[in-house]
């Protein structure tokens, strides 16, 4: 999550000081490992096997701030009675929570697509799977490079 | 009641796909931020959002605190008959908060 | 370690990146940059958006303050200045300005308050409270497209030249002034954090950082405290005066009031 290196090099007197000047920062939260995405993946998918294809993720390669995120996902199916896109789940792999949102589409909608904002504590890859009426399920991956994480900007009292 | 902004065509053809959208005013608190007293302020969340047209849903999410502060979600919905298209959000303190806006299908 | 003391020293590496960029003294200031210009496509689109920036959240919620008859006086904003957009055209671009009321520079905050005041006979909204946001938000966005133009003279310049004493003014444990951040570094790029020439002209702002709107108040708190200097309390004169001398640098900039910023 330390993506200010030099940290290290701060004295010691530096971090206290900083203390002093009552700055209030973050419960600095744990970020998800590879155990506790695939957790959060077969909690809501159980052991169906996944394959890749039919999502289109888009989010921005470069975020500046992990605050606000725009995504926008399209599955690439009919919305048909018989044929049609059922849910798309997103996570985001090293988030402290992996799991960012369940999107369940509806007799009424006409397209699998829907756009939102999230967040990202840092960077890390975003994933979205598909389940559609027949029960398969699809998935994507795309890496975001966040240049100050949802969690560590300078969060000061102001 | 938190404040909403939600945007449906006033008129759309029958077969369209139209464009929904809506944004709902909350701070989403993750659980994370520190007070000015160094306590963490506790996961204050929307955990629900659905839209619903003509007897049935059109779109709907499960929240977690991973979405940004003031979720916003834009979707297409199908048009088939006039009428209201509803929207819904509920904390989770259990508060429910309603918008609703008349689409004329020609 | 320890959580909180992780996350200070990652504020403290940028703090220390700061101080060790600044060496260097002042250099003339320059033609003024909109904020909007040093931030990436994806926070531009969110300001351009005209649904989906959450700053109109706030506006609409200005308007509905705006209406409110439910006030000690009957009156409600709109009974005596009639329909915002045409009254409140070109307002916000004169603030802060003299107040013959008042008897010093009051800021746009301040003038609303009065009129809460004196007018309405109700209680000033606190300094960052939802309603004084969204009122200011509100006023602020019938300027939109309009090119700030402060009155620095006259009764107005004492005030004028403290504010600018301010921006000049080192301080804090780092040592810095507003100038030595906002004119000399501008367009830098510090460990993430992109610098901006600091301009006032988008707010109040919706900052993805607080995760909700602010005024120049507080981001004046946030700037001071990220040097490590003590803030002054909102709506100080120190602050107010800041707010013209920053206007004025900005002058002729347009009004994007609610912008979006990272
Ligand atoms: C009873 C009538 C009345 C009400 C109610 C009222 N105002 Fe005013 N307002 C005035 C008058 C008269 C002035 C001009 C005198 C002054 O500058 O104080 C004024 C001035 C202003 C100005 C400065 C305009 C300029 O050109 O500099 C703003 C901004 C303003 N009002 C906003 C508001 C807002 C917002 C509200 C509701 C919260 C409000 N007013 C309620 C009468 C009113
Ligand atoms: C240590 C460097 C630093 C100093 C010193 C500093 N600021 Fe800032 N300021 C920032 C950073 C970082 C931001 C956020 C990114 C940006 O807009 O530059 C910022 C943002 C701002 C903004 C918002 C700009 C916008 O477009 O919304 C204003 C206004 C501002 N500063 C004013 C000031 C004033 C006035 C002072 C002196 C009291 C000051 N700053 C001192 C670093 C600094």
């Amino acid at each position: 999550m330390m993506e200010y290196d030099n940290s290290a090099n701060w004295s010691r007197r530096g971090v206290l000081a900083g203390i002093g000047a009552g700055v209030m920062l973050l419960a600095m939260p744990v970020r998800a490992d590879d155990a506790s995405v695939a957790q959060a993946i077969s909690d809501t998918f159980g052991d169906t096997p996944r394959q890749d294809g039919k999502i289109a993720l888009k989010l921005p390669p470069l975020a500046e701030t992990g605050n606000t995120v725009p995504l926008t996902v399209t599955v690439d199916s009919p919305m048909s009675d018989t044929e049609r896109v059922k849910r798309v789940v997103v996570f985001a792999n090293r988030n402290p929570r992996p799991l960012i949102a369940a999107m369940m589409f509806g007799p009424k909608a006409a397209t699998a697509e829907f756009s939102t904002n999230m967040r990202l504590s840092g960077t890390q890859d975003v994933i979205a799977m598909a389940e559609l009426s027949d029960g398969t399920i699809w998935q994507a991956q795309v890496r975001v490079l966040v240049t100050v994480g949802a969690c560590d900007s300078l969060q000061l009292r102001y | 009641m938190p404040n909403t902004r939600i945007r449906v065509p006033k008129t759309a053809k029958a077969g369209d796909a139209v464009e929904i959208r809506a944004i709902i005013q909350h701070p989403m608190e993750n659980g994370f931020r520190l007070d000015s007293q160094g306590t963490a302020i506790p996961v204050e969340i929307i955990t629900d959002f659905s839209c619903s047209y003509d007897g049935g849903q059109v779109f709907s999410v499960k929240l977690e605190p991973g979405l940004s502060a003031n979720p916003y979600f834009s979707f297409f919905l199908k048009a088939t008959t006039s009428g209201p298209v509803d929207f819904r959000w509920v904390d989770q303190d259990g508060t429910i908060t309603t918008a609703t806006e008349q689409l004329e299908v020609t | 370690m320890n959580r909180a003391l992780v996350a200070i020293m990652a504020c403290a590496g940028i703090v220390a990146t700061f101080a060790a960029v600044f060496a260097a003294d002042q250099v003339p200031a320059q033609k003024p940059i909109s904020g909007y210009d040093f931030m990436t496509t994806e926070v531009q689109q969110l300001q351009d958006d005209d649904f989906a920036n959450p700053g109109l959240l706030w506006v609409e919620e200005g308007q509905t303050i705006w209406d409110d008859t439910k006030v000690a006086s009957g009156k409600s904003c709109a009974s005596c200045h009639g329909d915002a957009t045409t009254a409140m055209r070109g307002v916000a671009t004169r603030y802060p300005a003299y107040s013959a009321e008042a008897g010093h520079v009051i800021n746009l905050e301040q003038q609303i308050n009065q009129c809460r005041r004196e007018r309405q006979g109700e209680p000033d909204f606190p300094y960052e409270s939802e309603p004084l946001l969204s009122i200011t938000a509100f006023v602020s966005t019938q300027s939109k497209g309009l090119p700030q133009s402060v009155a620095i003279v006259g009764p107005a310049a004492e005030s004028f030249e403290r504010g600018k004493a301010f921006f000049y003014q080192r301080r804090g444990q780092l040592n810095l002034s507003c100038a030595n951040c906002h004119e000399q570094h501008a367009g830098d790029h510090l460990r993430g954090e992109s610098i901006s020439q600091g301009q006032l002209n988008g707010f109040p702002i919706y900052r993805a950082l607080w995760q909700t709107m602010g005024s120049t108040n507080r981001m004046f708190a946030w700037c001071n405290e990220a040097v490590r200097a003590e803030p002054y309390p909102a709506g100080s004169q120190e602050y107010v005066d800041l707010e013209l001398f920053e206007r004025w640098r900005g002058q002729g900039l347009n009004i994007e009031t609610p912008a979006v910023r990272r």
